[in-house]
Order: C-alpha cells, then sequence, then structure tokens
C-alpha cells in the first residue's frame, strides 16, 4: 500500500474536496491499484533523460532562437483590448451563482 | 434524396445547385434526432436557433447563386466540451449544467465561417475522462451499431451521431484517443490534428499540453475538408503553432506508391484481440498491394504509455480543474457558511466519481516528496516515447497499428475498473504524448458486424501524408 488514509485525507484537503467516507474508501483502493501499475516507470533508467513538458518548443518556431524568443510570434502589445473587446461587465456576471450588479459575492471570508 | 446519409461534399452541392435547401437538411437531420436519439443519446443540447438563423443565410447565398463555403449547409455536432455562444455547454458534467458561454471556441466560430450550420453539443465523458462514454453526468450513450455497447469515448456523443446520420459531421476533442477510439468503435474516420495545428480558444481545458480538437466524418475526405476549415494559428491560443496550412484535399489524390510504412511489433503484442489483429494485418497487405513498402519499426518504449500519461493528464487536469469553485460560474453548493466550505461541497456535488479519481491522482503526482518520483519522472518517460516516434519516422512515412485492442465493449463490462477502462487507450495515448497527428478509419468488422479501426500516424504537422494514406485505403476497400 502507497498510498495510506492520511495521504487520501491531505490530498483530498489539497484539491478541495470533501469526499464521503465511502469515496474515501474507494479513493484508497483505486489509487493505489493506479500506482502499483504506474510504478512499471520504474523499469527505466532516466537519469540522464530531460523532461518533457510541451511540444510547442519544437514544432513551428525559429530553431535559431533560444527561450521565449522562438515565440516571438505568439507575443503581442500588453494592452487592453489587443486581440478581442472585453466581456461587457453584465456578461461576465451573468452565469455567477451569485453576484450584484458589480461583483461576484461569495461567503465571509474574513471571521471575526 | 435522403438528406441524412450525404457527405459534405454532396450535402453543399445539393444545396449550392438548389436541390435542396440548408433548412431542408436541418429540418431532416433534427427530424432524425428526434426518432432516433432517445435510445442513443448522442445530444446534449440542440441550438435550434443557431441553426435555422445559419441555414438561412446558406439559403439566401444559394438563392442569390454565390458560390458556397466548404461546408455551406452542412449539419454538424459540436462535442460539449467546445464553447458555443448562448448555447449551453456542460462539457458532459453537473457542475456546469447551467453554463452558458459568452463567447465561441475559435474551432466552432471557423467551421461556422466556413458555412456549417451547427445542431446541437454532443454528449461525452465528464470533462472528456473516459473512454466509453459512460462517465457522462447526464446519460450514457449507446453505440448504433450496437446499442448493447459503448459508442467509445470521450467523444462517444460526436462518433455515435455521425454513425446513426444525425450529423454530416462532428467535432471531438483528443487527450488520450478520444477521437480516434470512438471513430474506431463507431465505424467511421476520426482525426487529430498535430498539436499546435487546430486552436483550443474556448476549449474546456483537460490536460493542456495533451488536448487537441479534430473532426468525426463519414469519410477520410470529410475530415480533410473540417481539418482545412479550422486549422491554423489563432492569436487567441498562444500554443497553435505559426505553420502553414496545406491544401489538404488536393494532397488527398497523390499516389502511394513507393510511400514507407512503419509497422511496430510493440503494437500487436499481448491485449490485442485475434479479430482485429487480423483485420489489422489484411489492411496493411492491401495497402501493400496499393505500392506501399512495409518497413518494420520499434517503438520500445510503448508499454510506459499509459502509466506516463496517467500522471501528465491527471496532474494537468488537477491544476485545470482548480477553476472550478463556484464563484464565477458553475455549480455553488447552498447553505454553505464559509468560502472554504463553499469550494469543497461545490466540487463535491459538481464532480462525478471519475474525475474526482483523477483530479485526486494528479494532485497526489504533483504533491510535495511525489513530484520527482511521479510527475517529473512521467516528463522524462515522455521524452522518450517522443524519440521513439521521432527515430522511426527518420524510416518510415507513417505508422499503421490498431487503434484499439478491442472492438467496442458492453456497457458496464468496464466501468468498475478505472485501470482496465485505461488500457482501452493504449495504442493512441502515445501519439497525443508525442504531439504527432493520427487518424483512425475502418478496416472490416468482427463476427459480431461491430467495427474494426486501422490508425495511420504521421510526422508532426504531417496530415497530407496520412489523410493520403487513409484515402487511398478507403477508395480501395
Amino acid at each position: 500500500m502507497k498510498v495510506t488514509e492520511e495521504d487520501v485525507n491531505y490530498v483530498a484537503d489539497l484539491a478541495n474536496l470533501d469526499l464521503t467516507g465511502e469515496e474515501r474508501i474507494g479513493m484508497l483502493r483505486d489509487l493505489n491499484s493506479i500506482l502499483d501499475y504506474i510504478d512499471r516507470l520504474n523499469e527505466l533508467d532516466t537519469s540522464n533523460v530531460p523532461p518533457m513538458a510541451q511540444v510547442s518548443d519544437k514544432y513551428g518556431v525559429d530553431q535559431a532562437k533560444q527561450g521565449s524568443d522562438r515565440f516571438a510570434y505568439a507575443s503581442r502589445e500588453d494592452i487592453v483590448e489587443g486581440l478581442r473587446k472585453s466581456l461587457p461587465h453584465e456578461e461576465a456576471l451573468a452565469n455567477a451563482p451569485d453576484a450584484d450588479e458589480h461583483f461576484f459575492r461569495v461567503p465571509k471570508v474574513i471571521e471575526r | 434524396m435522403d438528406l441524412t446519409s450525404l457527405t459534405i461534399d454532396a450535402a453543399r452541392t445539393a444545396v449550392q445547385e438548389r436541390k435542396a435547401t440548408a433548412l431542408a437538411l436541418v429540418e431532416d437531420h433534427y427530424a432524425r434526432i428526434q426518432k432516433e436519439d432517445g435510445q442513443i443519446g448522442a445530444f446534449l443540447t440542440l441550438s435550434k436557433e443557431r441553426a435555422l438563423e445559419q441555414a438561412d443565410r446558406i439559403d439566401r447565398m444559394a438563392a442569390e447563386g454565390k458560390p458556397l463555403p466548404p461546408l455551406g449547409g452542412v449539419p454538424v455536432g459540436i462535442k460539449d466540451v467546445m464553447s458555443t455562444r448562448g448555447v449551453r455547454t456542460t462539457a458532459g458534467s453537473k457542475i456546469l449544467e447551467k453554463y452558458i458561454p459568452p463567447y465561441d471556441c475559435t474551432a466552432v466560430a471557423r467551421l461556422e465561417a466556413a458555412g456549417a450550420v451547427v445542431l446541437g453539443k454532443m454528449n461525452c465523458d465528464e470533462f472528456a475522462m473516459g473512454s466509453s462514454n459512460e462517465n457522462s453526468a447526464y446519460h450514457p450513450v449507446r453505440n448504433p451499431r450496437d446499442l448493447s455497447r459503448v459508442p467509445g469515448g470521450s467523444s462517444g456523443g460526436s462518433a455515435a451521431a455521425v454513425a446513426a446520420g444525425m450529423a454530416v459531421v462532428t467535432l471531438g476533442s483528443d487527450t488520450g484517443g478520444s477521437i480516434r477510439q470512438p471513430a474506431s468503435f463507431c465505424g467511421e474516420v476520426g482525426l487529430m490534428p498535430t498539436y499546435g495545428r487546430v486552436s483550443r480558444y474556448g476549449l474546456i481545458a483537460f490536460a493542456s499540453s495533451l488536448d487537441h480538437i479534430g473532426p468525426l466524418a463519414k469519410t477520410v475526405k470529410d475530415a480533410a475538408i473540417v481539418l482545412r476549415a479550422i486549422a491554423g494559428r489563432d492569436p487567441m491560443d498562444a500554443t497553435s503553432a505559426e505553420v502553414p496550412v496545406p491544401d489538404y484535399i488536393a494532397e488527398l489524390e497523390k499516389p502511394v506508391r513507393g510511400m514507407k510504412l512503419g509497422v511496430a511489433k510493440e503494437y500487436f503484442g499481448e491485449g490485442l484481440d485475434e479479430e482485429v489483429r487480423l483485420a489489422v494485418e489484411s489492411a496493411i497487405e492491401k495497402l501493400k498491394v496499393l505500392g506501399c513498402e512495409i518497413v518494420p519499426v520499434s517503438l520500445p518504449h510503448t508499454p510506459y504509455a499509459i502509466p506516463t500519461y496517467y500522471l501528465i493528464a491527471t496532474a494537468e487536469a488537477s491544476s485545470n480543474l482548480a477553476r472550478y469553485d463556484g464563484v464565477r460560474y458553475g455549480h455553488r453548493a447552498k447553505g454553505v457558511k464559509t468560502l472554504s466550505e463553499m469550494y469543497r461541497r461545490s466540487r463535491d456535488e459538481g464532480f462525478g466519481a471519475e474525475v474526482k479519481r483523477r483530479i485526486m491522482l494528479g494532485t497526489y503526482a504533483l504533491s510535495a516528496g511525489y513530484y520527482d518520483a511521479y510527475y517529473l519522472k512521467a516528463q522524462k518517460v515522455r521524452t522518450l516515447l517522443a524519440r521513439d516516434f521521432e527515430q522511426a519516422f527518420q524510416k518510415v512515412d507513417v505508422i499503421v497499428t490498431p487503434t484499439s485492442p478491442t472492438a467496442a465493449f458492453r456497457l458496464g463490462e468496464k466501468s468498475n475498473n478505472p485501470l482496465a477502462m485505461y488500457l482501452a487507450d493504449i495504442y493512441t495515448v502515445t501519439a497525443d504524448l508525442a504531439g504527432i497527428p493520427g487518424i483512425s478509419i475502418p478496416c472490416g468488422q468482427t463476427k459480431e458486424k461491430l467495427p474494426i479501426g486501422l490508425q495511420i500516424l504521421g510526422k508532426h504537422f504531417d496530415e497530407a501524408t496520412i489523410l493520403r494514406v487513409a484515402n487511398a485505403y478507403e477508395k480501395a476497400s
């Protein structure tokens, strides 16, 4: 067992999930079974292999350039209405579960 | 004329030549949906108003004798992970049950600009997480070829709609096989373009380094027409590549004689169904007869693809799905007293079991003490998988494999075993990880009349070649 009950509680906390008691038991079983399978990655020696986070830096970019300069085509002036108009205020609030005419409303954050 | 069995060109030509109206095409497809979809479950939302407006625009163009754009009047469906302005977009999740996007996904906007008529939004696994469409928070989708079986996933609704004649073509998304595997299960064409070929602006994010948008279609040419319409750099998506888009349709008919086809033994090993193996081998034989040269290649890290994928995809998902907090949109739990309780209860009530499982796995893989052992390790193995393809593609033009180890399985068959479900993606996740394009085309059926898929993988940004090989096979079969 790699993952313990405490791990499940800790990770659920990080992920902002409560989970019922039953869900926690299922999670313990499933995570252990999946991680057992994932363990086969340790058969590979990767000590000299660089990590790959994405493929965008290899294709369609200027290979002669380095770092973020490679993505020069993807940058633009930092102006408020650069690519499209911002959403009107009421449209941005339209999907909110709770809002007044100006702001998203949430339960009180600071206890006093 | 049966308007629900047409290809893109046939539908567009019929409207252009005034043999049918775009309105009649829309109405016939809605009639078919009305008749068939009760038992299939492919649609989550119909966008009738939007469809009728667009059909009217196209009909007026045709009446004025103006040349119609490539998809003029063609009824399409959009997987419900792509935002549609004013049309509910749920991602197959209860957490977005009432979400009405204020803007359009670029791929959808481009398809409509090319004349397509959006009929509605297609059912899918919640947040595109699944291989059977059983993880939809609304209802499962059934395979039109055999209603006791799954259509595949996660783009199950997109695949089923095309197979049942409820849309001429649909858009799906592919993160680990979610276009190609359902296309294979439903007996049609499914194309995942190269990473960066099609903008993801407006696509609800699952795993950002792996998500792709692409078509599910009746023919290879239809897939080529849709790709041509949606491909190309979009300033709204920094990951969309500045690479010219070729005329895929013109490339389709070029000969395949002399082309080198790689066959990797790692895709024909344990777990591959015997009937699927025979069908794929016979398809390879046919391509040989068409003049292709068969070249054995090795992709030795293939057995490590699934564990790599399920670490990277879940890690990225755990981060992407953190945005569902019940503040700006989406479900908010009632009767909560604190902000923290609101986050937790809203997410608990809004997410389904598989989504929670993946958020937990991804959060675990990224957490202090495990990051190096899991997430970083997976990123390194991803390099090895990408290198496998780089080396193989020095020798060959395309690589042919089965799309899925089996034909469509039964509903419920794997739903209690997450790991067994994950293994349904064993031949498709590699292309997502390497960022290369792949297409699945029908290559026969099992004794039980279930479709089998042939997968053709290509070099980065070389969709033209996989489409050409696919087209040659389709024409010959």
